[in-house]
């Protein structure tokens, strides 16, 4: 009976709103955050060619620009009110209607989607702005901009969508801009191969999705609430045994793991580095891949109430961290690095909500956007100056050449490798922190993430000093026409290296002197976070450890402390490295790849993952389509219609010899079937 | 004397032994001219049948009827005899069996 209440009382959303409609001017304007972009797609969708690369580059990037305002507007309206009332939805109009289940295309503002929506269209808005310059001189420049606004719209939907359907159109939307915007220059054979690639795999990402939310929706309905609005769902979700919980949130997870590029299903985002530069900055990097993330972070409401799952998530994020840095080491090609330091900056995100630090993962992602998209800006900018060279084996001191993609690009350096004072040290050292000392945490989780940080910062400086420092491995002719990229792409970079640095400041611990506004903004929506350190064995043993050495005090500050020169330590050890073999002594990396010759083969070749795949799933499934093709298709289908028609053919090949061309003939038949028809009715007029 | 009228059965008889002459005629008879003349005689007995019957049941259906008949009849005689003529020019003959290429 409560349950049903409680049902009904979320049942109409939009009564919430009108409750508050005199001090919420903006909130009913929350539509207009997706439909500028949606309105830029059509306009250059439908008259970009003829009206000329001048308006589009105008129409393109100040639709998001517009949808960034109305963000900021809604967000500065949102923080006016108390941290318990910042929640609000705001239907649009019905969807699906069929007898109790109801969906509607609705959005819905609170701090986890405002923050969503802010950083999706700033990051989008100086993403489009780079794009004006870097694709100047493209064939499909207005295709190009259909698609990127039509990218921002779907990732917008996906955000602040109210319910799951919605969210799903979002989800599969910005999957097929991905797919579209990797094969953008679709004559070349591995651009439109790697898409087809992207979206394949992504499939079976999206499969886990839908069949999580059927079971969702079919096992809520058993307890009577057919509803797969969020606020309806999470409000009802103790209704649900447990195990059930634990499945609709693995299959969810398998979407993330698709769409966010994880263990085993990552392997498409390397190869979805053949779409243009700013597209691997804003989908594969800043925004498309982290909706996994969010996903999660959005159900933690499930997630919290299934153990394994959570234990599930930060195994395979930190799996993903580590393993995909160490294929970072032995990339020669800029983008392919990046590519994979995005992996495994996703592994530290799925880490962070794996273990309940769920403000934690979403402060990642959002410092994580700034830097990795401007890294793959810098990256875009490397290869403008030089004629789209992407090797690294023949890049090196460009530092003075292009001064300012060097210190853009090399801040966004430091923010990834965790140096203390810029974004991502703030960031990655609370889900380190979280991942040792959180209740769902372990000793274990933290050792192989902190590892992986060191390992970011090696593989991050490698490539830094290949492209930067050293000695100039370009080729000839390109070597006299290096010049730095225009103010129309440089300008987007600086907005951006800003971003790295102040962007941790939202999330300082409370240890550093901080407030961690990030985490208490985020609190209503994702809870209180992890709940007071557990002690177990890992704790137990490294606070005796630190308790024997003397220093004492309250333990839990300390450690926290601790763990944080250890992290920075860490990482500057990977920089020790990297200084020592790429600029030190560059015949060092050569020497060692000799040395550890089966590893690094091993590495090089990306652990014969995709290699691996190809046995196990393509060839096999290849065989099998061509056994069914041959034996099922060709025999059997075939066969049959092929037979029916061949004997159809002999009878009429036989009946045809009736139609001998004599009228008389005709006239014959017709007289006698008039002749039986007169005799039947004879007949029976006489004997009955 | 009177001479008692012709009962309507007569009628009906006659005009069943030349609808008969008729078929029999259109069926065997090789010479286009005079399967139509066989076809005109069907209708014909046809349009006996009709008056009789008008006649029998007091009503002016059957005799509508039957001028409709003559006047398809009339029709199909002027677009009939065209057709044998633009036949003889091309094949020089309207023997029916030899008019035989529209068939498999």
């Amino acid at each position: 009976m409560q349950n049903a209440e409680r049902g009904l009382k979320f049942r109409n959303p939009q009564s919430k709103i009108r409750n508050d409609e005199k001090e919420s001017f903006m909130f009913d304007y929350v539509w207009l955050i997706p439909v500028f972009p949606a309105i830029g797609f059509m306009i250059n969708g439908l008259f970009g060619r003829s009206l000329g690369k001048k308006v589009v580059s105008w129409v393109g990037p100040s639709v998001i620009g517009l949808s960034f305002l109305t963000s900021i507007l809604i967000f500065l309206e949102l923080i006016g009110k108390p941290p318990t009332g910042r929640h609000f939805e705001k239907v649009i109009f019905d969807w699906v209607v069929s007898g109790s289940f109801q969906t509607v295309i609705g959005y819905q503002i609170d701090p986890l989607s405002i923050l969503m929506a802010l950083v999706v269209t700033g990051v989008s808005f100086f993403i489009h702005i780079y794009s004006v310059g870097y694709m100047h001189d493209d064939q499909g420049y207005a295709r190009y901009f259909t698609y990127l606004n039509l990218f921002v719209f779907m990732m917008l939907n996906l955000i602040l969508a109210n319910n799951f359907l919605l969210m799903f159109v979002g989800w599969e939307g910005v999957g097929l801009c991905s797919y579209l915007l990797i094969g953008f220059w679709y004559e070349k054979d591995s651009a439109s191969n790697a898409g087809k690639k992207a979206f394949v795999v992504n499939r079976v990402g999206d499969f886990g999705f839908i069949l999580g939310m059927f079971l969702l929706f079919t096992s809520l309905g058993e307890h009577g609430v057919w509803t797969l609005n969020f606020t309806e769902v999470f409000a009802n979700a103790h209704l649900l045994e447990p195990g059930t919980i634990t499945a609709i949130t693995i299959l969810l997870f398998v979407g993330a793991c698709g769409k966010s590029a994880q263990i085993p299903i990552y392997v498409w985002l390397p190869d979805a580095m053949e779409g243009p530069t700013p597209v691997s900055s804003l989908i594969h990097a800043a925004t498309m891949v982290t909706a996994g993330v969010y996903m999660v972070a959005r159900c933690n409401v499930l997630y919290s109430m299934a153990p394994i799952s959570m234990a599930i998530v930060a195994i395979v994020g930190v799996a993903t961290a580590i393993f995909t840095a160490s294929i970072g080491f032995c990339q020669n090609d800029i983008k392919k690095v990046l590519a994979y330091s995005t992996i495994s900056q996703l592994g530290y995100m799925f880490l962070g909500v794996g273990v309940g630090a769920y403000s934690a993962g979403i402060f990642h992602l959002m410092t994580h956007a700034f830097f990795k998209g401007l890294l793959f800006l810098g990256a875009g900018s490397v290869m403008h100056a030089l004629s789209g060279e992407l090797d690294m084996r023949k890049m090196g001191d460009l530092r003075k050449k292009i001064p300012y993609t060097f210190w853009t690009f090399f801040i966004a350096t430091l923010a990834i490798a965790g140096i203390p004072g810029l974004s991502g040290f703030f960031s990655k050292d609370e889900i380190l922190w979280q991942a040792f000392s959180s209740s769902h945490g372990h000793f274990l989780l933290w050792a192989v993430a902190a590892v992986a940080a060191g390992m970011t910062a090696f593989y991050m400086f490698r490539a830094l000093f290949m492209t930067f420092f050293g000695q100039s491995r370009v080729d000839e002719h390109v070597a006299h026409h290096i010049h730095e990229s225009p103010k129309i792409m440089t300008v987007p970079l600086m907005v951006l290296a800003v971003f790295s640095v102040i962007g941790g400041y939202i999330g300082v611990p409370h240890i550093l002197g901080g407030a961690n506004h990030i985490h208490e903004f985020l609190a209503p929506v994702l809870g209180g976070g992890a709940e007071p350190a557990k002690t177990h064995a890992g704790i137990a043993l490294i606070s005796q450890a630190w308790a024997s050495g003397g220093e004492g005090g309250g333990h839990g500050a300390s450690l926290e402390l601790l763990m944080m020169v250890v992290s920075v330590v860490i990482a500057l050890i990977g920089i020790g490295i990297a200084y020592l073999f790429y600029v030190k002594n560059p015949a060092l990396p050569k020497l060692a790849a000799e040395r550890w010759k089966g590893l690094y083969t091993l590495v090089f070749n990306k652990y014969y993952v995709d290699e691996i795949y190809d046995i196990l799933f393509i060839n096999s499934l290849k065989n099998l389509g061509t056994a069914l093709w041959k034996g099922f298709d060709d025999f059997v289908i075939d066969g049959t219609i092929n037979g029916i028609a061949y004997c159809i053919g002999l009878l009429s090949g036989a009946m045809r010899k009736i139609q001998t061309g004599v009228v008389q003939n005709y006239a014959f038949s017709m007289v006698i079937g008039g002749i039986v028809i007169a005799a039947y009715y004879i007949v029976r007029a006489i004997f009955y | 004397m009177t001479i008692p009228p012709v009962p309507p059965e007569c009628y009906l008889v006659l005009s069943g032994i030349l609808f008969t002459i008729g078929v029999i005629g259109a069926l065997t008879r090789r010479n286009a001219i005079v399967v139509f003349m066989c076809i005109e005689m069907m209708l014909n007995a046809v349009n006996l049948t009709f008056i009789t019957l008008s006649r029998f049941l007091q009503s002016l259906d059957g005799v509508l009827f039957a001028f409709f008949v003559i006047a398809v009849a009339a029709a199909e005689a002027a677009v009939g005899l065209a057709i044998f003529v633009m036949i003889y020019r091309s094949r020089e003959t309207i023997n029916v069996d030899e008019i035989n290429i529209l068939k498999w």
